[in-house]
């Protein structure tokens, strides 16, 4: 098994965080992982993203030829990617913000408003968050529990507070999805 | 009805890339007006830094050459001895100015070149993510001074406007801010009469330019112009530092 | 020991602390900023560590020269065009035989060129790359974790052979996150009769490059080249990766050769037989494999994220035994494996 994710979106979104909150928790899984971020004039443009390998064995290349699944959370990050996506590969799109569709009739399409979840829980920022909670769910790469304990850990000394909303948006998005 | 403000002629129509509330776009335009207002687009060659304003050819609309980090005076002093009617400057933020080419800089004032230097000083490195610079203040927390800026490790912030004041070869050193209406205006007519300066064979002319930077301080535009006022200028007093009086006629 | 999950620059920052590393001077540069910053953050806090921010690439390494001479564990790093303006200090320290550790996260060049990975500097890292007949050792590093490692083995090379060591990896392996395991570190072995720290009562010494007359520096030279002989015949390192019954052999190394592991597992599993040599000490270069392979293999396609700079060494190496071949990518692009595959599927087909 090696699956490669890009998560993309504006810088803001928490882009970055999402990938590697889930390299963490594949991390304490055992698994492989490589995290790749986007970095530099590219991130002052106001886009971001990143790649998470993760394996059972080795990881060869940490750059993604074809990426199993793609995370966009804006509607540029759907264009950029909906050609480079594997076949049989699976879209998460923020379907508050994305308007467009894939133009790709071989992929799975997940719709969560995860920005509109969000602002419902009161807290916007949130909703990279509510986005892991489907993707943990769908792709079942980590477990729901080790993806928490990993975000705890990351967020480490922010208050109590931070991650009770970080948890109810995980099971928001967690719930968004069958 | 008469238009009283419009974009400058070598200002080109592109967007700029610096963050909003950012010094160095009102520099730019000021450069500019200050270009327009003497005609002399057409004679004038710019150098860009490397920093925030590595693009900064995508903005000013006559000749420009880049030079490699902190060597801009340098390679101004290499296009003015060879075409001694152009009026050469050279842009240079606060570590490529102060730190990498500090020997540049003060050797080119020392020798008096005929050369202006547009200093901006954020007391930051902005385009590498916002570590110290020589102008960091003391306290001032950075991504390579994490506790704040301490005298005994990482030095004193460096005036180097007061500086190179005391070289002989130096004819105009003023400096600025961008903070306020009234500082911009005051800051575009020190431009300019540096530029004139130049064109009357003055000699080193530099005007320091406090630039806000509100992404690397971590501030809102508006609190990072407050910022320059009641914090900034407290280390780097703004006004003439030197004026030998050359150009008298075009003091404002 | 635990594993935890960091980024190639922060890797290799606390890598070095852990080495003993005690002094480190840099001068911000992206694609390394992270290390400098980490340094600033940690250095300070280990027991007699010290950070400085230099006010450029030429005083930094020559600050770690100071620092080198005066017996610290000392260390500078930085980016393309930041370390071309080392090269000066570099030279100095080899030919002063002191031991130093110069970390180079490549970007696309020449010039200001640009922030992305790329390969650019070899010629400049594995030719010495200031002025003089001297050499430094190059790592190069393929993943996080080996970054680490050779981090701590740098300094152990640095003090057995009184030499400058580079590891040499680019804008991906200083910004990319992986797992790591941090190894322990050897206790330092390094004699106190080269440390200059005052003569006290006893005989005075100095420590220089500079030897005026011709017949003594030419024995200096030779006797670097002695070193060096050692050098070549002791530390190399190298990794081979499915190249038994392999066709064609690309030879990589650091991001690249990951990229090529990619690309050779995809061709692998639609029975194109290639296989993979990385070259880990890009100087000493492991020259002898690339012969020994040439026994059995006859094609041979460079990857490198240049225009082709190792592309000489291994020519160099096998001195026409075998066919070369040659795909770069400069300029801070980083193909994918399924891009290279395709390169490599052409030169198989020949
Ligand atoms: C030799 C060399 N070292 C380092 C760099 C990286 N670098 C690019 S811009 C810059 C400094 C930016 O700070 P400053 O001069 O204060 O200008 P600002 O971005 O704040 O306007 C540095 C260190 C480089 N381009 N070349
Ligand atoms: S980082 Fe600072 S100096 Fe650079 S463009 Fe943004 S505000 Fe301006």
């Amino acid at each position: 098994m090696q699956i490669k994710t890009v998560f993309a979106g504006f810088g803001g979104q928490g882009v970055l965080m999402m990938g590697y909150s889930l390299a963490h928790a594949a991390m304490n899984e055992g698994l492989h992982v490589t995290y790749l971020p986007s970095y530099g004039a590219e991130v002052r443009g106001g886009t971001a993203n990143c790649t998470v390998a993760v394996s059972d064995e080795e990881i060869a290349s940490p750059v993604a030829s074809q990426p199993d699944f793609i995370v966009a959370m804006n509607g540029p990050s759907l264009m950029a990617f909906q050609t480079r996506i594997a076949p049989g590969g699976a879209f998460f799109l923020n379907s508050s913000i994305v308007e467009g569709r894939p133009n790709r009739a071989d992929v799975t399409v997940f719709e969560i408003p995860a920005a509109g979840i969000a602002s419902e829980l009161g807290s916007p920022r949130v909703q990279n968050v509510v986005m892991m909670g489907a993707y943990v769910k769908a792709t079942r790469l980590v477990s729901a529990d080790t993806y928490l304990k990993s975000l705890k850990s990351i967020l480490g000394g922010r208050k109590k507070a931070a991650m009770d909303v970080n948890r109810k948006a995980f099971s928001a998005g967690y719930d968004s999805i069958d | 009805m008469k238009k009283v403000f419009a974009r400058p002629t070598s200002l080109k129509d592109t967007p700029f890339h610096y963050c909003a509330g950012c010094g160095h776009s009102i520099t730019h335009r000021l450069i500019c007006d200050a270009v327009d207002q003497l005609g002399i687009r057409g004679i004038t060659i710019g150098v860009p830094p490397a920093g925030c304003a590595v693009l900064a050819y995508n903005y000013f609309d006559f000749d420009m050459l880049e030079a490699p980090h902190g060597r801009g005076c340098a390679v101004a002093t290499g296009i003015k001895r060879t075409l001694p009617d152009r009026v050469v400057f050279s842009y240079q933020g606060d570590g490529d100015l102060a730190a990498i080419g500090t020997a540049e800089t003060f050797h080119a004032a020392n020798r008096g070149e005929n050369i202006t230097v547009i200093f901006i000083n954020n007391a930051v490195y902005g385009m590498t993510g916002g570590q110290m610079a020589p102008t960091t203040l003391l306290g001032m927390t950075s991504t390579t001074s994490p506790p704040g800026r301490s005298a005994p490790l990482d030095g004193h912030p460096i005036r180097m406007s007061e500086i190179l004041a005391r070289l002989d070869g130096t004819a105009y050193i003023e400096r600025c801010a961008v903070n306020s209406p009234q500082n911009i205006l005051r800051a575009g007519r020190a431009i300019r009469k540096a530029f004139q300066y130049q064109m009357d064979g003055a000699g080193f002319t530099l005007i320091e330019v406090l630039s806000q930077c509100p992404t690397n301080w971590k501030m809102t535009a508006a609190e990072s112009c407050r910022w320059v006022d009641e914090v900034m200028a407290k280390t780097f007093p703004v006004g003439v530092i030197k004026d030998i009086g050359k150009g008298e006629k075009h003091a404002d | 020991m635990d594993k935890i999950l960091i980024s190639g620059n922060w890797a290799c920052g606390e890598a070095a602390i852990r080495a003993g590393c005690r002094f480190y001077a840099g001068y911000p540069i992206t694609p390394q900023n992270e290390l400098t910053e980490y340094m600033a953050e940690h250095m300070r806090q280990a027991e007699n560590g010290t950070f400085i921010q230099a006010e450029s690439e030429i005083a930094a390494v020559n600050m770690v020269l100071g620092a080198s001479a005066a017996g610290a564990r000392a260390m500078t790093s930085s980016s393309s065009p930041g370390i071309s303006l080392k090269q000066e200090g570099i030279s100095a320290l080899a030919a002063d035989e002191l031991p130093a550790v110069i970390v180079n996260m490549m970007r696309g060049g020449p010039g200001l060129g640009n922030i992305l990975p790329s390969q650019g500097d070899y010629y400049q890292a594995t030719r010495g790359g200031g002025h003089g007949d001297y050499r430094t050792i190059v790592l190069a590093p393929a993943s996080v974790q080996e970054l680490a490692d050779l981090t701590m083995e740098a300094f152990d090379l640095a003090d057995a052979y009184r030499n400058p060591v580079m590891i040499l990896g680019d804008g991906m392996t200083g910004q990319m996150m992986e797992p790591v395991v941090f190894g322990k570190p050897r206790p330092r072995r390094y004699s106190e009769k080269y440390v200059l720290k005052g003569c006290g009562a006893g005989k005075s010494r100095f420590v220089r490059g500079l030897i005026l007359d011709a017949l003594r520096m030419e024995e200096h030279n030779w006797k670097l080249v002695r070193k060096y002989n050692v050098i070549a015949q002791k530390e190399v390192r190298f990794e081979t990766f499915r190249t038994d019954n392999a066709k064609l052999v690309i030879i990589a190394y650091g991001i690249a050769a990951r990229i090529a592991k990619g690309a050779i597992n995809r061709l692998r599993d639609s029975g194109y037989r290639v296989g993979l040599i990385r070259p880990i000490t890009l100087w000493p270069f492991p020259a002898q494999i690339l012969r020994d392979t040439a026994e059995r293999i006859g094609n041979f396609l460079v990857f490198e994220m240049s225009t082709g700079q190792m592309l000489d060494d291994v020519k160099l190496a096998l001195d026409g035994r075998a066919r070369v071949s040659f795909y770069g990518r400069p300029g801070g692009v980083v193909p994918t494996p399924a891009e290279l595959a395709k390169a490599i599927v052409q030169e198989y087909q020949r």
